[in-house]
């Protein structure tokens, strides 16, 4: 039906020509025209949820494919194998690996991107501080800082992580066939650094995830206030699955389980 | 009572505003935040001093007028209370207390403690009412809107427009105001035929105004002198994508 | 009769009120009056001063009619405007109930109720308009009350043997103001109403005896502007800050409505005003305002003070047979629920005693030990809960375990601006609407009245007289350099200058707080020849005073609240003279006009109406008032004396 649209265009124009000359007191900033759904706070607060909730399956997968360490080298081996050789000889080499690549970058970006507007949007709405401090009293209290300092550690850990584990750059370990050699490298009780480094990088993951699941699905479905709870309490289940799951495998080789 | 207060002065828009310190004493415990206030502007105006500026009207929490951030909480420290019921026996003797107008990109200073709310005007023009053109309507009785829906409805229209939310927002973000008014025009039968155009124009100006958005922090709900809920919020979201889904 | 204080003028030539069969009266002059082509609408501009109900409602429906509009109001957002503290609902003849409401009930309930002092015709119109707002409101999608078969619920309310108010929950004046607001922000929308928040009208200009426009000032830049138009609408809301402490916002006042006065528009029955007695007492000196409590309370409260004066026991302590439960004991029939008037004056009397309770022993026990006993803490809290929780955030007393204090406190003025049935005053082209006109109440206004008038008015009486005026229009268009214009800035450009250079010393507040006093304590519940003769005495002292000592600070060209206040206070010196200068003329006692030298045997008000059927229109003399009177007819209610024995 048409009408929507019409009318729609005909709320822009009052919104953004009539009104603004007759009422604001004072100049007003002005989103770039032509304003789009998608652009707005709520279209790129649901792409950034959309895009995240991607990114949580792609870490449960990660999490899940990460354990056939405990199974030893051959299975983690052939486990990484076997996602590069997936659908061979029908399919080329690696191509479920790059589907699944390829949809990560593009999650990431649209989640980064999105992220870095609404930042800024955010940081433009409120310039000024108060004097004093207050307690925090909302639903999720710290998220604020967690969420935008806590990405941050995670871009540099993704970065280091990408070096180390995917392109060997920062490895000792440089067959790129030997997936578990690398792991259990890394993590070498000598190079703690690393370790810690990723296991803080996990606490910043887990907190990103606490507020990060439940704000999207509660800005994708909306739920009430009993909803609400349930997917706090679930949210809150999978960040530490997650991290538990992520930090056994490097706590494992530093205590010499896996070696 | 004896207090300390830091109260931000600032003369008008373009000038730079600080913190300034006074001391006031005597005050009654049965005086409200505001009466505090005057008294405290009386013996500045006998000392032939600015009085301190800010908003309020009804005073009984309801015309959504003041707008005090007291000790760093909109409308300071008693749950779904406005400054202006907000009594002094919730302090005590000696304390120093910390007075700052509402910050927000979309809500400039114009003096001291009053900041610039039209944003909330405008982002009602936008959409945020049922046309309804005077001597139009049908009987009342014509169509029964079930009581849960009527209680739901009054529920969210019960905000009073004051932009705590937007001040206890760390996003600066105009959200919950917006989604209490999207949810309660949108859970009456009068409110459907506009649904969809309603929430389009209402964001649209909410953005345009310089709000930021809501990444469901939830101050705004804490801070909410009428206890609106972060439901809305969902409400308004859910409303939005499937407007911006068939606009698109 | 005294003539001391003014002079009597002409009676009231014609109230336009239309003849006829009082059910037709409304049709007929909707018929009779002109009509302006919607093309020419578009050419005409109308003046709306006042977002409030009966402000707010005018101003969209103009707008939607095509005409353009310019709309004010001193707060910051037309949401704010006083009526939105309105909580306990609306009144309308819906007979939804089936218990016997019509129009014509509600109706005579309105004559009597403001004790037949108020016009028949306009009450009739009242009446018949009441459903269609219920209707409009609805439509808008304004959250009544409900049941759960999804109609609308209804209560009884002040005393009325019918159920005929709608409500929502107790912020019924809010969520009526928030429809009326929403549509006239679509008007905005649409470019028919241009809105001015935060403007102040400081004064009327009239041009060849019409009114044409009114001079504001910026209250955040200073900026004193003037509006032209082809009419002017006051829709500013009543004045019961006069008093200092009332239920009323801080803002109210009459500046408005008096500048008007002064330019030539009469000033109706200015000394009616409506004492709610179930009120908040004051705590102490820095007190700035007076809280309602609901109505509803006293169907399950007892009131009582202490036998003994000056008893400071705690309540507890007190045992039954030393407490007075003064209104049971006085009216057996009604017990507490007597109208507001008797209940108020009841509680004044026993203060006056000195068997007042709490500070200032300016204050009345209302007691729910006895409903607690009978109905359960349970059922008192489902009851009144959140009323309870307001009383304990202001008071600091649970009157779970404490009985509540209460004390009455100015809460509605019946008088303002004269107007004729077309609710124009006697300046052509300046309409007056809602609680700034006299003209519905009478000398009482009944519970979830006020809503009523002010939408009526605004939704549907307005919109249909003033096109008869605006028939003629458009008027010949005015510069900014006309003589009329220049000198109403001047005027106003005078009195400002004149505040901000006064050499004083004295706080603009403490000025009003003392006008207050000396309004309350002679001018109040109970008035007599002496104290109101005193009180003019010690108006007239303390506006010599003020003008002598008022210290504003700040400047012009900026937020200035202290000049803001001078102002109003100013104009309240002369209200407060005029009101007790017509209390002193009428020497009856009516609605909440009482005199003490008329009442009966057993202390009621006796209404003397061979002598005081009028409507009482002052017209302002520089010197002296001058009285017009408009003789009030009943042929459809004949006037009765009250009785609550
Ligand atoms: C606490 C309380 C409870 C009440 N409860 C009820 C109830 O339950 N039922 C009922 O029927 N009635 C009730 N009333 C009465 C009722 O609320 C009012 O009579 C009614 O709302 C008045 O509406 P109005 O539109 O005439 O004026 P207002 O709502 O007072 O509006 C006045 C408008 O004029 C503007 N204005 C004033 N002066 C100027 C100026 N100089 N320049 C520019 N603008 C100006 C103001 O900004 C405002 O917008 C209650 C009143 C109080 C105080
Ligand atoms: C790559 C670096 C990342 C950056 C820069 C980033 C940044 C952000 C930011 C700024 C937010 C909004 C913060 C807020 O709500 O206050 C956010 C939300 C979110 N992030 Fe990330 N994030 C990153 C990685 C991830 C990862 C790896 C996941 C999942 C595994 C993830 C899942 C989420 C989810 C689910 C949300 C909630 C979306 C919403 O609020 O609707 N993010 N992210
Ligand atoms: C601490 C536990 C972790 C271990 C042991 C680990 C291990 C690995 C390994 C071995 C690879 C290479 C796989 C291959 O090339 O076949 C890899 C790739 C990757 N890891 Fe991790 N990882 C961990 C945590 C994380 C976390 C927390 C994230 C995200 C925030 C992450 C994101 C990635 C990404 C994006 C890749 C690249 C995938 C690709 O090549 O397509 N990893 N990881
Ligand atoms: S939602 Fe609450 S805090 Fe926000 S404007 Fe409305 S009442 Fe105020
Ligand atoms: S605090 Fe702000 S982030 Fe959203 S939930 Fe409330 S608007
Ligand atoms: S002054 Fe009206 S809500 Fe506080």
């Amino acid at each position: 039906m048409n009408w929507t649209r019409e009318a729609y265009r005909v709320y822009r124009v009052a919104v953004s020509t009539e009104l603004q000359s007759r009422t604001a007191a004072h100049p007003v900033k002005r989103a770039r025209a032509p304003w789009k759904p998608w652009r707005s706070t709520i279209g790129l607060k649901v792409a950034m949820g959309v895009s995240g909730i991607l990114l949580v399956l792609f870490l449960v997968a990660h999490m899940a494919g990460n354990l056939h360490v405990f199974e030893g080298r051959e299975s983690m081996n052939d486990y990484a194998a076997g996602l590069r050789s997936f659908g061979e000889p029908l399919l080329p080499h690696e191509s479920l690996l790059w589907v699944m690549r390829l949809g990560l970058i593009a999650a990431v970006a649209v989640h980064i991107v999105s992220a870095v507007v609404l930042t800024r949007r955010a940081m433009q709405a409120r310039p000024v501080r108060y004097a004093s401090k207050k307690p925090a009293k909302g639903e999720s209290r710290h998220a604020v800082a967690t969420m935008r300092w806590g990405a941050i550690v995670i871009v540099l850990f993704v970065a280091w992580h990408l070096m180390d584990l995917t392109w060997r750059t920062v490895n000792p370990v440089k067959d790129l066939h030997d997936a578990y050699g690398a792991v259990v490298a890394t993590f070498d009780p000598e190079r703690w650094p690393v370790t810690v480094f990723y296991l803080l990088a996990l606490v910043a993951l887990g907190f990103h995830l606490r507020h990060g699941i439940w704000s999207a699905v509660q800005t994708i479905a909306g739920p009430n206030t009993r909803w609400r709870k349930r997917t706090q309490a679930v949210s809150l289940a999978v960040a530490v699955l997650l991290v538990a799951g992520f930090a056994i495998v490097p706590l494992a080789v530093t205590f010499g389980l896996v070696s | 009572m004896k207090l300390s207060l830091r109260i931000w002065r600032q003369p008008d828009a373009d000038t730079k505003g600080e913190m300034v310190p006074y001391e006031i004493d005597g005050v009654s415990e049965d005086a409200s935040f505001l009466e505090m206030l005057d008294v405290l502007n009386e013996h500045l105006i006998s000392e032939g001093k600015d009085p301190v500026a800010f908003d309020h009207d009804c005073r009984e929490g309801i015309c959504g007028a003041c707008s005090l951030v007291i000790d760093g909480q909109a409308h300071g420290p008693q749950a779904a209370t406005t400054t202006c019921q907000l009594h002094m026996r919730k302090f005590s003797d000696g304390d120093s207390i910390d007075i700052e107008p509402w910050r927000a990109g979309a809500f400039p200073v114009i003096k001291d403690l009053v900041v610039d709310r039209s944003a909330f005007d405008r982002i009602i023009q936008a959409g945020g009412y049922i046309s309804a053109p005077t001597g139009t309507a049908p009987d009342a009785h014509a169509v029964p809107i079930p009581k849960q829906d009527a209680d739901a409805a009054f529920n969210a229209a019960a905000c009073i427009g004051c932009g705590a939310c937007v001040a206890a927002c760390p996003n600066g973000s105009g959200m919950l105001f917006m989604a209490a008014k999207v949810a309660h025009l949108g859970l009456t039968p009068q409110g459907q035929p506009e649904r969809q155009t309603r929430v389009l124009g209402m964001v649209a100006a909410h953005d345009e105004a310089g709000f930021g958005g809501c990444t469901n922090v939830g101050e705004c709900s804490a801070a909410c002198p009428k206890e609106i809920g972060l439901d809305v919020i969902g409400r308004l979201n859910k409303d939005f994508r499937k407007a911006a889904i068939r606009a698109a | 009769m005294s003539t001391d204080f003014y002079r009597d003028g002409e009676p009231v030539a014609d109230a336009k009120a239309p003849t006829g069969p009082i059910a037709e009266r409304w049709e007929r002059r909707r018929f009779s009056g002109r009509l302006v082509n919607p093309a020419n609408r578009r050419k005409l501009r109308v003046i709306v001063v006042g977002t409030g109900l009966a402000g707010a409602s005018a101003a969209a429906t103009l707008g939607e009619l095509g005409y353009r509009v310019a709309n004010y109001c001193f707060q910051d957002s037309a949401r704010r405007a006083h009526s939105i503290a309105a909580q306990g609902g609306i009144n309308a003849a819906k007979n939804y109930r089936n218990d016997g409401d019509s129009v014509h009930r509600l109706f005579y309930d309105t004559v009597k109720g403001g004790d037949f002092r108020s016009r028949e015709s306009n009450v009739h119109r009242l009446a018949e308009v009441s459903t269609e707002i219920i209707d409009q409101c609805v439509a808008q999608g304004v959250p009544f009350a409900r049941e759960y078969g999804g109609l609308l619920d209804n209560r009884s309310f002040g005393g009325a043997q019918v159920s005929r108010t709608f409500y929502a929950r107790g912020q019924t004046g809010q969520q009526l103001l928030l429809g009326a607001y929403q549509a006239l922000q679509r008007q905005v929308a649409a470019g028919t109403v241009d809105l001015h928040t935060r403007h102040e009208m400081l004064e009327l200009v009239i041009v060849e005896g019409k009114a044409r426009g009114i001079i504001v000032r910026d209250l955040v830049t200073g900026e004193i502007s003037t509006e032209l138009a082809d009419a002017v609408v006051l829709a500013t809301g009543g004045y019961g800050n006069v008093f200092f402490l009332s239920t009323n916002a801080k803002g109210c006042n009459v500046t408005a409505s008096w500048r008007a006065h002064r330019k030539g528009a009469y000033f109706a029955n200015p000394c009616y005003t409506q004492i709610h007695p179930t009120c908040i007492p004051q705590s102490g000196d820095h007190q700035s305002k007076l809280t309602l409590m609901s109505e509803s309370l006293r169907n399950d409260g007892r009131v009582w003070v202490p036998k003994k004066r000056g008893d400071h026991r705690h309540p507890a302590e007190i045992p039954e047979d030393e407490r007075d439960y003064y209104l049971e004991r006085r009216y057996p029939a009604f017990g507490n629920l007597v109208p507001r008037d008797i209940a108020s004056r009841a509680a004044k009397i026993v203060c006056d005693e000195g068997h007042g309770v709490g500070p200032g022993g300016l204050g009345v026990y209302l007691d729910f030990a006895d409903a607690i006993d009978r109905l359960g803490q349970k059922a008192v809290e489902a009851r009144y809960g959140n009323l309870f929780d307001m009383y304990e955030r202001i008071t600091g007393e649970n009157p779970y375990e404490r009985p509540m204090r209460i004390y009455p406190a100015v809460h509605y003025t019946m008088g303002g601006l004269w107007v004729d049935y077309d609710l124009s005053s006697n300046i052509p082209g300046l309409f007056v609407t809602g609680e700034a006109n006299f003209s519905d109440h009478g000398a009482n206004r009944l519970g979830a009245s006020a809503l009523m008038q002010g939408l009526s008015d605004g939704y549907f009486v307005l919109p249909n007289t003033i096109s008869d005026y605006l028939a003629d229009g458009p008027f010949e268009a005015l510069g900014e350099d006309h003589e009329a214009v220049v000198a109403a800035r001047k005027e106003v450009d005078d009195r400002i200058e004149f505040f901000l250079h006064n050499d004083g010393d004295r706080t603009v507040d403490s000025f009003h707080r003392e006008l207050g006093k000396i309004m309350w304590e002679y001018c109040g519940m109970e008035r007599s020849d002496e104290g109101l003769r005193k009180a003019i005495g010690l108006i007239r002292d303390l506006k010599a005073e003020f003008y002598k000592r008022v210290k504003v600070t700040g400047k012009a060209e900026q937020l200035n609240q202290e000049l803001e206040k001078a102002g109003r206070v100013a104009d309240f010196f002369e209200l407060g003279e005029l009101m007790c200068i017509d209390a002193l003329h009428r020497t009856e006692s009516c609605g909440g006009h009482f005199r003490a030298e008329s009442q009966t045997e057993e202390g009621e008000a006796k209404r003397d109406d061979e002598h005081f059927s009028y409507v009482a229109a002052w017209e302002f003399g520089e010197d002296e008032p001058v009285l017009h009177k408009e003789a009030l007819e009943f042929e459809y209610v004949k006037p009765t004396q009250r009785s609550y024995k």
